[in-house]
């Protein structure tokens, strides 16, 4: 008799909301995680005494209030507290802020331009139609499309009712959204060129494509499709840093029986007979299960730990060429003040949200041009953050963090591997940036985390350091994600399940990926499904 | 275009409008809302004496927030006629039309009145802000496009003795201002204009300065009505006599199409009770494909007015066939005080085999905290509720 039901493999945040599920269906679950932490993505580390960094993903939204909800989050300690401001930086020392009253952010348009202050309510109007199509399908499995099964014709009768209710005009425009640039979307709405290369920033985040390439128009949408208590579009800060997130969701797990391993990596998942066994440890240590739940992403899955002779050739060949480019690197710095940013005016809330340096469409294309010469951006894309003016449990009093998101770093360099050395010139680039805009930020700081894709790779298990694990490209989303026929969470192997952002609906801490897979498993095993379903809009 | 605002402009949500230092001393309250970016007075003393300044004397209500745009060049006529679903070509130089702007879907994007000042020159006022919507209009047509809403300051001046007391005010001519038409003034070294119209459906015209002469226009005002019953009113009284009036309101009886966001949720000019505004047989205009289309097959709803039993306003109550099968909500409600009628306005979902004899409302009221609910009867009511003669009337009589 074997000791688990399920191994989940990955402390992630989507593995630990599986095994949480599963647990809480009554099964005996254990999770494997190689690292001595856990949160793999949604982690906070103090690397430098007093700092607690948010080391990877920075900000939470697209979080599944269902699950946050269902799971008891809050009361496993996790608060998402939203944050005011935003601002896109120019050179000439002005900048367009993000207020979050409408009268004020809009006159903040208007600044800039009087006709953008007025097509912002039409594009937003636009993006909230298309937000409020795609929600419903991000806590349910992607139908197959091939299939005559009655649960997958009732999804693609599901997804017809929604295109439908779409209504004629938007039907077409969404079906070109899906395919366009963030650039030409922008163009639709928008004249003013810092307008356009503030909006533009949510459609090239993880992405290595820039705001001319096909399909970042969609990357935006994946961006506004979250909340905060209803607030569509919102972001947060997990209040003690990402971290917090994943420790709530191991509250949740272990509230409900379920067992939680460190330092345990995993060699490969057992397959014995076409069906799953449990898994071997790098340290030779055999646990069965006959049930294996991957939180990796596709390609480390099925071209690291498991051995290709179980599986299909198919599978093998989709996983190899699946898509997962890194693009971004992150560099968190611990500073002994807080940063000035002379243009703004005294008293200033923009400072409290995300701040950005690049003003146009041209500079984030030649940035992208870096990426495809192998090089890091020479003037990057940042998402930079100083959670502590929200969150005041991330560094002494008076003492800020700061988290800078940065676009484009690639995996591979034209020159060699990454190297110590490269990756500091990396971060020196980021730093001096920034210090372009802030006079004293430079003498501010104590210590910095650089973090190219390679590190991502290393440390969290990314493949390239891809963020979402796997491209968010048409091609690999709904029932083509990871790949076509296997978009429903089962892996080719019976007993082994995928449950991470490599399957639908993808990545950006939403935890949804890791629901639905315990609902295919649930069903499997004929147990009650007991994964929420999404509130609903009317 | 760009606004000319500093960059200290967040340090205030809504701004003050350039009669704010006057309304300021008399809100007892402090009671404002931000209109479109601006404060705007709830009231100031009180209600119901806001509501009667309107019906009985002469009230004065801060317009400036209106959404002003000036539309100049040769194509304008053609523009306008392009844009709106009203013939254009019938409004002549010195008078105001109320008309609504579709979009290609023949959706209500907005409804507001255009002045035409001259034969090449106009103001459009709208509830939304419409300068983006202008622009994509305005594509292939000779017009210049301003936005007038910072510079121009406007009072609404309405009520039985708003003609006295402009008379008063030495605005000599005015007497034979016809509803709908414009006069201009010279004014302190500048200009003010004044048209016959309004959103009480009463005696009333609005006054339109630039913004250096508000304060001098608002202290000539109240001191030539001193004896007039001349009152400052806030919203919250304009809302009760607009729905007396018969008028309705973006935002509140529709959602701007450019706002919808569900399916369905949008509106036509027929669904709205504003077909009479809707001219197909003019040659071309934004969403006449549609309007057609809907006029041969038919509307999903009707906005309709209600005379209802009782005296429970019917705020958000549904409305019911037979009080078994919904029939639609309600989307303004009011106690008329001068009707001495409870009132209301309903968006009906149309079925052909549904007659309208036999409609009630669920109306759900307050009593020291608990909630009741009643069943009320509802007549449908075709002309306004209030509309007396003396809108109308040239010369106005003085009270």
């Amino acid at each position: 008799m074997n000791k688990y039901d399920a191994i989940v493999i990955g402390a992630g945040h989507n593995g630990l909301t599986n095994a949480a599920y599963l647990a809480k269906s009554g099964l005996n679950v254990l999770i494997v995680e190689r690292n001595p932490y856990i949160g793999g993505a949604t982690v906070s580390r103090e690397l430098y005494e007093g700092w607690t960094y948010t080391n990877c993903s920075y900000v939470s939204s697209l979080l599944r209030p269902e699950i946050y909800r269902d799971l008891n989050l809050a009361r496993h300690g996790l608060q998402v507290v939203p944050f005011g401001g935003g601002a896109t930086l120019t050179q000439s020392g002005d900048y367009l802020g993000s207020y979050t009253n409408h009268e004020v952010k809009r006159r903040e348009f208007a600044r800039h331009s009087l006709h953008d202050a007025d097509a912002y309510e039409r594009f937003s109007t636009d993006v909230m139609r298309y937000c409020r199509f795609i929600r419903p399908f991000l806590l349910r499995t992607p139908a197959d499309p091939t299939s005559f099964k009655p649960k997958d014709l009732s999804e693609l009768f599901f997804l017809g009712k929604n295109l439908y209710e779409l209504g004629e005009e938007e039907l077409y425009e969404f079906i070109r959204f899906f395919t366009m640039s963030v650039a030409e979307f922008l163009d639709q709405y928008f004249e003013s060129e810092l307008v356009k290369a503030a909006l533009s920033g949510s459609g090239l985040i993880g992405t290595a494509l820039g705001p001319y390439s096909p399909g970042t128009a969609y990357v935006l949408l994946h961006h506004y499709m979250g909340d905060i208590d209803g607030n569509v579009g919102a972001w947060g800060f997990a209040r003690g840093g990402m971290g917090s997130l994943a420790k709530a969701l191991a509250g949740a797990l272990q509230e409900h029986g379920g067992e939680l391993r460190t330092d345990a990596p995993v060699a490969q998942i057992r397959v014995r007979n076409g069906r799953t066994k449990g898994v071997v440890l790098e340290s030779g240590e055999e646990i069965d299960a006959p049930i294996v739940v991957s939180n990796l992403d596709a390609k480390r899955t099925f071209l690291k730990i498991m051995d290709q002779k179980d599986l299909p050739d198919e599978v093998v060949e989709r996983a190899q060429n699946f898509k997962i480019k890194g693009s971004s690197g992150k560099l968190n710095i611990a500073l002994d003040g807080l940063p000035e940013f002379p243009q703004f005016p005294v008293g200033c809330p923009l400072i409290k949200g995300d701040l950005h340096i690049t003003e146009n469409f041209e500079q984030l294309e030649r940035a992208y041009d870096d990426w495809k010469n192998g090089t890091w951006s020479k003037w990057p894309y940042v998402d930079m953050m100083i959670p502590t003016l929200t969150d005041p449990t991330m560094a002494p009093p008076g003492k800020h963090m700061m988290s800078v998101f940065v676009q484009y770093c690639p995996a591979k360099l034209a020159d060699g591997d990454w190297t110590p050395d490269k990756r500091e010139a990396f971060g020196q680039t980021v730093i001096d940036a920034i210090a372009t805009f802030s006079p004293n930020f430079k003498d501010l700081i104590l210590h910095t985390e650089v973090r190219t894709p390679h590190e991502i790779e290393a440390e969290v298990g990314l493949t390239a350091g891809n963020i979402f694990q796997g491209d968010l490209s048409f091609d690999q989303l709904m029932f083509n994600r990871p790949f076509p026929g296997y978009a429903q969470y089962r892996g080719p192997v019976k007993g082994m399940y995928m449950c991470g952002s490599t399957t639908h609906p993808g990545g950006g801490v939403m935890a949804a990926p890791g629901a639905n897979a315990a609902r295919e498993i649930l069903a499997d095993l004929g147990r009650e499904n007991i994964t929420p379903e999404d509130f609903g809009d009317d | 275009m760009r606004a000319q605002y500093d960059k200290e402009h967040f340090r205030k949500h809504s701004l003050p409008t350039p009669f704010y230092p006057r309304m300021a001393e008399l809100s007892q309250d402090s009671s404002w809302h931000c209109w479109k970016g601006y404060l705007s007075a709830d009231y100031f003393e009180n209600v119901e004496l806001e509501y009667f300044a309107i019906r009985n004397a002469c009230s004065v209500m801060d317009l400036s927030p209106m959404s002003k745009y000036r539309i100049r060049g040769q194509d304008a006529e053609a523009f306008f006629d392009r844009m709106v679903t009203r013939d254009m070509s019938k409004l002549k130089p010195g008078r105001v039309g109320y008309s609504v702007w579709c979009n290609d879907q023949g959706k209500v994007v907005d409804d507001g009145t255009i002045f035409r000042f001259g034969e090449h020159d106009y103001r459009l006022c709208a509830y939304e802000r419409q300068y983006e919507w202008l622009m994509i209009s305005s594509a292939g047509f000779d017009v210049d496009i301003t936005d007038e809403t910072e510079g121009v300051a406007a009072l609404s001046v309405q009520g039985p003795t708003s003609f006295a007391v402009l008379s008063k005010m030495g605005l000599s001519g005015i007497e034979t201002l016809k509803p709908f038409g414009i006069v201009h003034f010279p004014y302190h070294g500048g200009k003010l204009m004044v048209s016959r119209t309004g959103f009480t459906g009463d005696l009333g015209y609005e006054l339109w300065v630039g913004g250096s002469k508000a304060l001098t226009l608002w202290d000539e005002l109240f001191e030539a009505g001193k004896h007039y019953g001349i009152r400052a009113i806030g919203t919250h009284a304009l809302d009760i006599a607009r729905i007396e009036a018969g008028f309705i309101q973006a935002g509140d009886d529709f959602t701007p199409a450019n706002h919808t966001i569900r399916k369905d949720h949008d509106r036509s000019p027929f669904e709205l009770g504003l077909g009479w505004l809707v001219h197909l047989d003019k040659p071309n205009f934004t969403g006449r494909r549609a309007l057609i289309r809907e006029k041969e097959k038919g509307s999903r709803y009707r906005l309709v007015k209600l005379d209802i039993d009782g005296n429970k306003p019917a705020h958000a109550s549904y409305i019911f066939h037979g009080r078994k099968k919904v029939a639609g909500v309600v989307t303004s409600a009011v106690w008329s005080p001068t009707c001495k009628q409870n009132i209301a306005f309903a968006s009906l979902e149309v079925a052909i085999d549904d007659p309208l004899n036999d409609l009630w409302a669920e109306i759900y009221y307050q009593r020291e905290l608990q909630w009741n609910r009643v069943w009320q009867r509802c007549r449908v009511h075709d002309e306004p509720f209030w509309s007396p003669p003396r809108r109308r009337a040239t010369p106005p009589g003085l009270f």
